[in-house]
């Protein structure tokens, strides 16, 4: 018998032992409603299958009475709108603050302290001020996506920065480059890679502040929609959403990985 | 005289690395540093690239104090990451060229395109390397990533040129084929060379100069009160066999008294 540290499960093994804690999430969630449900039919905490679908068929599919818009469809178009604004203001900030603190020494003393302090203010904190400078619209929402992870990019750009080998730098300036030159044929194609990195692990600080804003003022979107039907606990409602939430966070993540791939194979095979 | 060091000093602190550095050189020279790890012979040849500057004393450059910043006077080859990981072999060398002009990104278009990827593609084809020139570097060998960073570096048009330990990570057979690439193209570019070395044999072969750096006073009490000098500047050709062997053994850390006292001195 070989130590366990040792054990590597062959490929089937390897699926079926990364399916299984799905599949008896899956049957212990089935059991427990049938259980539930069978004591009362009425019972809203755990519904069937039938009664998802059913809550879906009604949200994604057919108009709603009140507004006749196809509700589902609606709220992710709203979340994502607002994710994806929020997201590409945060990347494109923190990529230039990350580039120039990392590379001019000049603006790095001028700008780091201010940084270090600004990503220690817990943003939902500030949703409040959001909310009281930008009104209850759509810009407050998308401020807060945007102020809560730019500080997080910034760093971490400004990080991968520095580490580029300074041999590098002073390679080009042996060939004639200027510092425009140096940022932007050195630095920035090394840190794009990277910052579509830092851009996938923030997507969950993101969803994590666009729902909460959500939640508290709008008029639709994913996480208002979820924090409305709580009050008439339709978990019908919210299983199917939270796990649509989860499948578009994936997407998203997949698809940035393929994208920096596809862009950028030096990387990816590992030239750094 | 091309470059010339006038009583020059490099401190760190109280931590004295070079000490009255003294010396003159001709345009076309093809100077070879070895010493101990710390002897300050890369610190001297940072001084030559301008990423350090002396504490006292002065560089010059054709009589003038040389730049403290790098330019496209002195080309430079690393041991290592000498060339960009994100470009091809070819963009590698374009890109140098690309440098060399005014331009805010750095990219070239058009004829002027076409132009850079000719005489990079001559210049690649020199080195032996036109047979990779879609190669991204981290597929390339030890030695064939040195070759580019020269190519690399020949292509700004260099009057001196710095190679610091370049072949140092490579195999020995590599390595000989890599003497035979820098001494003809310093032979046909008419550059001056410095290079460091640990490899003394290297530096007797590649030379037409050899400066041992070493310190010539020693405090076992306090060793870095000392820097080192040049202690040895030889034309290559006027080496014989005793001289040599005495470099070589001032360049291996043999255990003597003197070096079990500096020991002592730092614990």
């Amino acid at each position: 018998m070989k130590r366990l540290v040792n054990l590597t499960p062959s490929p089937v093994i390897s699926a079926m032992l990364s399916i299984l804690p799905f599949v008896m999430i899956l049957l212990v969630y089935v059991a427990a409603s049938d259980v539930r449900l069978e004591a009362n039919p009425n019972d809203k905490l755990l519904p069937s299958f039938t009664q998802i679908g059913d809550a879906l068929q009604r949200m994604a599919f057919e108009p709603s009475k009140r507004t006749g818009e196809y509700l589902f469809w609606q709220d992710t178009a709203s979340s994502l709108s607002r994710l994806g604004l929020g997201v590409l203001i945060a990347a494109s900030l923190g990529l230039l603050i990350g580039i120039f603190t990392g590379a001019l020494p000049l603006v790095n003393v001028g700008v780091s302290p201010l940084l270090t302090v600004v990503s220690l203010v817990p943003p939902l904190a500030l949703l409040p001020i959001l909310f009281i400078v930008f009104g209850l619209g759509e810009l407050s929402k998308v401020m807060l996506v945007a102020i809560g992870i730019t500080p997080v990019i910034a760093r971490d750009i400004q990080r991968r920065a520095r580490e580029i080998p300074a041999e590098q730098l002073v390679k080009a300036q042996t060939l004639g480059a200027s510092t425009p030159q140096i940022l932007i044929r050195v630095l920035l194609p090394q840190l794009l890679p990277k910052l579509i990195d830092a851009v996938r692990l923030s997507l969950g600080a993101g969803w994590l502040f666009l729902i909460a804003a959500e939640a508290i003022a709008s008029t639709d979107g994913l996480g208002y929609r979820i924090f409305l039907v709580r009050r008439y606990m339709s978990m019908d409602v919210i299983l199917p959403y939270v796990a649509w939430i989860t499948l578009l966070a994936f997407f998203f993540d997949v698809a940035l990985a393929w994208i920096s791939r596809k862009l950028f194979p030096w990387h990816a095979q590992g030239g750094s | 005289m091309m470059i010339e060091a006038k009583n020059l000093w490099k401190r760190y602190g109280d931590n004295v690395v070079l000490e009255q550095i003294n010396l003159q050189v001709a345009e076309r020279e093809f100077i070879t540093m070895v010493g101990t790890s710390g002897c300050g012979k890369s610190t001297f040849l940072k001084m030559l690239l301008g990423t350090e500057s002396s504490s006292s004393g002065t560089l010059l450059l054709d009589g003038k104090p040389i730049s403290t910043e790098p330019g496209p006077d002195r080309g430079i080859v690393f041991q290592q990451y000498s060339v960009f990981p994100h470009m091809t072999v070819l963009e590698n060398v374009v890109a140098a060229k690309a440098f060399q002009r005014r331009g805010i990104t750095g990219y070239l278009f058009g004829s002027a395109k076409a132009a850079a990827r000719k005489e990079a593609g001559d210049i690649l084809q020199q080195v032996g390397l036109s047979h990779a020139l879609d190669r991204y570097p981290h597929e390339l060998s030890g030695g064939m990533k040195q070759r580019l960073a020269i190519a690399q570096a020949l292509l700004a048009k260099p009057r001196i040129l710095l190679l610091d330990e370049p072949f140092g990570a490579l195999d020995p057979g590599i390595r000989a084929d890599m003497h035979d690439l820098i001494l003809n193209l310093w032979r046909q570019y008419k550059l001056t060379v410095f290079m460091v070395t640990h490899d003394l044999k290297e530096g007797f072969y590649l030379g037409t100069r050899l400066w041992v750096f070493d310190k010539l006073r020693h405090d076992p009490q306090a060793p870095n009160a000392y820097g080192a000098s040049i202690t040895y500047d030889l034309s290559v050709g006027q080496m014989d066999a005793s001289l040599y062997q005495e470099i070589d053994d001032s360049l291996r850390p043999i255990v003597t008294g003197q070096t079990v006292d500096g020991l002592e001195g730092t614990l």
